[in-house]
């Protein structure tokens, strides 16, 4: 890739960032909930999938973040679990949430201390290879959405 | 005359002791005399070991839950968080319990600053095994540690109960983390109001 493409995709995907497209597809509203002490955070969006065919996340990675893992929680007969997922599908001219209480991601090992008013880079997966970038902001530990 | 008096007094005093005995209308689940009372030895997010008496005289929201949760917990923790706002100055006379399952993990300097981020009313506690288990079967409560995930971490599924103490330290009512903040927020009015 020349250094010109670079800079292009970089402006692209700054400019991109909230919502972000791919075809038919968007990341919109990310973000992440804060914790202390290193644990694990949880982050959010919901995928919009305006084409006519499903389309599914397949994983999600980011520079800010050793390991990041499409987490499901459940609550069966009233006790609440946590369950890895490998996908999530988004149907055509549907939505997905990734939201407090179910589908989310589980971002692990942060590489820099990370703060809340802070924005960290997600990169999104799809099925079909396409990957979309935003740009989630960091929200405190009690940030209700 | 004097019967006409007394008859007076007696529906007075009918009135007023129907009006004090009347059944309060609670949204959360009733467990009034089907639990026991809070007991419990524990080892708080300071470091000191503490007992359910440190806590008498204010309303406990008991709540069990583990700092390697970044999903579920923290909603329902928000959730108190915004209820003790919504409380204003009375949010002084309760006390949120965040129990942890996972003793492990959870030591008392990371349960401080996983409840020290979410609200100032919010006491971690932690334990021995034992002493957590002793706890959580009192109310019931049921927890076990998933399998070990690829980096060494793992998941611990546990009850989703809130358990709402009077000031004196008996078991009052249920909530679960699908209830409203605003029952929540009725109820807790309404024990404060009603306890001694």
């Amino acid at each position: 890739m020349s250094r010109l493409q670079r800079i292009v995709l970089a402006f692209a995907a700054t400019v991109l960032a909230t919502p972000a497209f791919a075809a038919g597809i968007a990341v919109q509203q990310p973000w992440v909930r804060w914790l202390p002490a290193d644990l694990p955070a949880a982050g959010y969006a919901t995928l919009v999938n305006t084409g006519d065919m499903p389309v599914t996340l397949t994983g999600v990675s980011s520079p800010d973040y050793g390991a990041v893992m499409l987490h499901r929680s459940l609550n069966r007969g009233g006790m609440e679990r946590m369950v890895t997922v490998n996908s999530i599908p988004v149907p055509p001219h549907g939505r997905a949430a990734l939201a407090p209480g179910g589908y989310h991601l589980m971002l692990m090992q942060p590489r820099r201390a990370i703060r809340p008013g802070q924005q960290v880079t997600l990169t999104f997966t799809f099925g079909d290879g396409r990957t979309i970038t935003v740009q989630a902001p960091v929200r405190p530990a009690n940030a209700s959405g | 005359m004097k019967r006409a008096v007394l008859l007076t007094m007696l529906a007075v005093l009918f009135a007023l002791g129907g009006c004090g005995s009347q059944a309060r209308v609670w949204r959360l689940t009733d467990v009034r005399g089907h639990l026991p009372d809070l007991a419990f030895t524990l080892t708080d997010d300071t470091g000191k070991v503490v007992d359910a008496a440190d806590f008498r005289g204010k309303l406990v929201l008991l709540y069990f839950g583990y700092t390697h949760c970044p999903d579920v917990c923290p909603l329902t923790l928000t959730h108190l968080h915004v209820l003790m706002q919504r409380l204003g100055p009375l949010a002084d006379r309760t006390r949120v319990l965040f129990v942890s399952v996972d003793p492990a993990r959870d030591t008392p300097a990371i349960l401080h600053a996983y409840v020290s981020a979410f609200d100032p009313h919010i006491t971690g506690l932690t334990g021995t095994p034992a002493q957590i288990e002793a706890l959580a079967k009192r109310y019931r409560v049921a927890y076990n540690r998933g399998p070990t995930l690829p980096g060494g971490g793992y998941e611990v599924a546990h009850s989703a109960g809130i358990y709402l103490f009077d000031r004196r330290g008996r078991a009052r009512l249920l909530a679960t983390d699908a209830d409203p903040i605003g029952a929540i927020e009725h109820d807790v009015r309404g024990l404060l109001g009603t306890a001694p």
